[in-house]
């Protein structure tokens, strides 16, 4: 048995947010209440600290199979733990590719056997990713993926995706889009704007985003599917995820803390700041707050992509594109949206938990009998991020050295610490 | 203030008077071109790296000319004979050359940015020759040099640049360095080169689509190198450009009386430029290329010969112009 003492409980399912206690037994939640006592457990005292359901991180990349230079399933997923995640959804881009079953179960294999979290493997929504035939959707769904999406790129087409979503509707599984309109983002390595002049860095415009989400809500409007667009970046995206919901359509979307914290003038000649959809525009940036705050973003998600450190130390323009992401999740989202007065606890707290969970057909609360998924964290602790202490393999973030108050303090899987500060 | 330098990476962060002190270097350097025996000692014993990832050899051969001036050795890599064709990265490729102890690195490259990188990574002087669609400062240090001796001044100078500004670092490097001076600048060209967005890189800066309009009035002109290859994508015809933006004769007269005309070469006649403008009085094309070769000694001189002492070379390292 496992009590957690002390802590503020916020379970934005029931709207609770109130000083309690957590008592766990067998993996689930076996009481909440005020003044627990339970002889022979092992307390968990998380004075000054949030109790919340696990955070769900719906976007990120293992890169086992594969890509085990730059990340592992084990190595990720534990970073994934010490970044206060009790789920993550890896993508499909590896190598193979996730686009049949036997990938999917052996995600799901090694995970069983090495990962502290959960793990909910995303499937290729085409053979391999090309964007010309659908993969084993079905066959994917029953080995346990939660979602398709042929992220690192757009779905190819808008024939493709109406195959896609209309092949998806009955499965009743979302349809993962990363927005770029390939042929106006072709050669970009930032957004462009005033910055992307200055530096002489080819830009890709906001529209290559806006254009593919545009075509996405009227695929989705025309088949009645379940659209998410995957990390957003620019107003005009979120506009028209903004109209598709007033339009009554199942379209959802997520934002990453990188594209809420940082925008284009904030780009040097380092690597650390190339990421797809790039740093957007100070106005794309302010669009987005306002987004996670008004309800038209659904989640926040990391899209962790881990880049071993020789791929990323090159010139801006040759480097792969992305961040590591998870273990400065919680802190940037305090750090940008708590903190900055823009939004609740009990709001940051759905944008990682049922925000993503019902995207994904998961449960995600803090209630007697649910799976103890939980996670702990400080709103108030001053801490200071060093990737040298990271288990993940990789070291491509550009908040290595960010001061921050609150973050992760423990993750708890299946009634099991599988991280503690 | 110290006007030192421990690299020239670009002419952006660079002041008006360590501008002015460069070009002020480069004097005694333009005299000297004209000796019989055009040979220093100043940096006898001192080895000057050139490394051009790109092709460029009229750039190359006025730095290399520089530093044999100088009485420097010089370490040559270029591209196609470099371990870079086989996939080694520009990091390993550098930190290999600084084992051989160069006392600078000149270097060309694609890459925006790649000046910087080099600079972050070694312990010696770096010189940015142009890197990719940033910067070019060596460039606009001599195109300065000229406009100065030209028309005895760079302050509020009307200059109009024309061409593919989007992708040229010339004229980047130009706009820093006259913006510092309040120059008034009128960028010109097809659409698709000319973004709205040129007008924030410094004060005092108009977007004009149209040549007639954007010559009225200016004291001096500069074409810019228009890469073929820049035809082929889809964007402006030669046959387009040679009609809506040549500098021709009719043109250069809607300038002020004795504008000068600049092209930083290689200039392909017929196409960016009249050959008629092109060997005019008013064009300073030839000046240019000598003037490169002082600037590029006066450059050389400062960071290499600057840093002969250890002491001061300590001293200088503090006052980082990058
Ligand atoms: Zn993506």
């Amino acid at each position: 048995m496992l009590l957690i003492k002390n802590g503020r409980v916020i379970d934005p399912t029931s709207k609770t947010d109130s000083h309690a206690d957590v008592l766990i037994d067998k993996g689930k939640i076996a009481k909440i209440g005020a003044g627990i006592s339970a002889g022979d457990a092992v307390v968990l005292d998380a004075a000054n600290c949030i109790v919340a359901p696990g955070f769900i991180d719906m976007h990120c990349h293992l890169r086992e199979p594969g890509g085990e230079i730059s990340e592992t399933i084990q190595s990720g997923t534990q970073s994934a733990a010490r970044g206060g995640f009790t789920a993550v959804c890896p993508m499909p881009n590896t190598h193979p590719v996730n686009d049949n079953a036997s990938v999917t179960r052996a995600i799901l294999e090694r995970a069983a056997a090495i990962s502290p979290v959960h793990v909910w493997p995303i499937g290729a929504a085409s053979k391999e990713s090309k964007g010309e035939q659908l993969s084993e959707i079905a066959a994917m769904q029953q080995a346990g993926a939660v979602a398709v999406t042929d992220d690192g790129k757009p779905i190819a087409s808008a024939r493709l995706l109406r195959q896609v979503m209309d092949y998806c509707r009955p499965l009743n599984l979302p349809v993962i889009d990363h927005c770029e309109d390939s042929s106006l983002a072709a050669g970009g390595v930032m957004r462009e704007g005033p910055h992307s002049i200055r530096l002489g860095l080819k830009g890709m415009p906001a529209a290559a985003e806006s254009i593919c989400v545009g075509r996405d809500v009227e695929v989705a409007s025309l088949t009645g599917a379940r659209l998410h667009i995957a990390h957003m970046s620019a107003r005009g995206s979120l506009e028209h995820v903004r109209n598709a919901k007033r339009r009554g359509l199942s379209v959802t979307c997520e934002v990453t803390p990188h594209h809420f914290t940082l925008i284009d003038e904030d780009v040097r000649y380092d690597s650390h700041f190339k990421m797809n959809p790039p740093l957007a525009s100070r106005e794309d940036r302010d669009a987005l707050l306002e987004g996670l705050a008004d309800g038209t973003v659904d989640a926040i998600a990391t899209d962790h992509a881990p880049h071993h450190p020789a791929s990323k130390d090159v010139e801006f323009d040759r480097a792969p594109f992305g961040i590591t992401g998870f273990e400065t999740a919680i802190a940037l989202a305090l750090e940008q949206l708590v903190h900055a007065n823009r939004i609740s606890l009990m709001r940051m707290v759905e944008l990682f938990t049922i925000g993503p969970a019902k995207i994904l057909g998961k449960e995600s609360k803090l209630h007697t009998g649910a799976p103890a998924d939980i996670t702990i964290f400080s709103t108030e602790r001053d801490w200071t991020y060093h990737t040298v202490e990271s288990p993940g393999l990789s070291r491509n973030t550009p908040f290595d050295g960010r001061k921050f108050r609150g973050g992760p303090v423990a993750t708890i899987v299946g009634g099991k610490i599988v991280y503690r500060n | 203030m110290s006007h030192r330098f421990r690299h020239l990476l670009a002419i952006e962060p660079l002041s008006r008077e360590q501008i002015v002190f460069l070009l002020d270097q480069a004097k005694p350097f333009q005299e000297f071109q004209r000796y019989p025996l055009k040979k220093l000692a100043t940096l006898r014993g001192k080895t000057i790296a050139l490394t051009f990832f790109e092709n460029s050899t009229r750039t190359r051969i006025s730095f290399a000319t520089a530093a044999s001036r100088l009485g420097a050795d010089q370490m040559n890599l270029q591209a196609e004979a470099s371990s870079v064709k086989k996939g080694e990265s520009l990091s390993d490729t550098v930190r290999t050359l600084e084992a051989m102890r160069p006392d600078a690195i000149v270097i060309r490259h694609s890459s925006s940015g790649a000046a910087e990188f080099v600079s972050r990574r070694v312990d010696v002087p770096v010189i940015n020759a142009g890197d990719g669609t940033h910067e070019h400062p060596t460039q606009a240090l001599l195109d300065a040099l000229t406009i100065r001796d030209r028309r005895g001044h760079l302050d509020g100078i009307r200059i109009t640049m024309i061409g593919d500004i989007l992708h040229s670092r010339v004229a980047r490097s130009n706009i820093h360095l006259l913006s510092k001076f309040g120059a008034h600048m009128t960028l010109c060209g097809p659409a698709m080169w000319l973004p709205r967005e040129l007008a924030s890189l410094a004060p005092n800066i108009r977007c004009v689509p149209c040549i007639e309009e954007a010559l009225d009035g200016a004291d001096a002109i500069m074409a810019l190198r228009i890469q073929q290859e820049r035809m082929h994508e889809p964007s402006i015809s030669a046959e387009d450009y040679i009609l809506q933006y040549q500098l021709t004769p009719s043109r250069v007269k809607l300038a002020r009386r004795n504008a000068i005309v600049l092209h930083p070469g290689p200039m392909i006649r017929g196409l960016e430029i009249d050959p008629a403008v092109a060997d005019s009085p008013q064009s300073c094309i030839l000046e240019q290329v000598t003037n490169g070769l002082a600037i590029r000694m006066a450059i050389l001189f400062e960071l290499v010969a600057g840093s002969a002492d250890p002491q001061d070379h300590a001293k200088d390292s503090s006052h980082a112009a990058d």
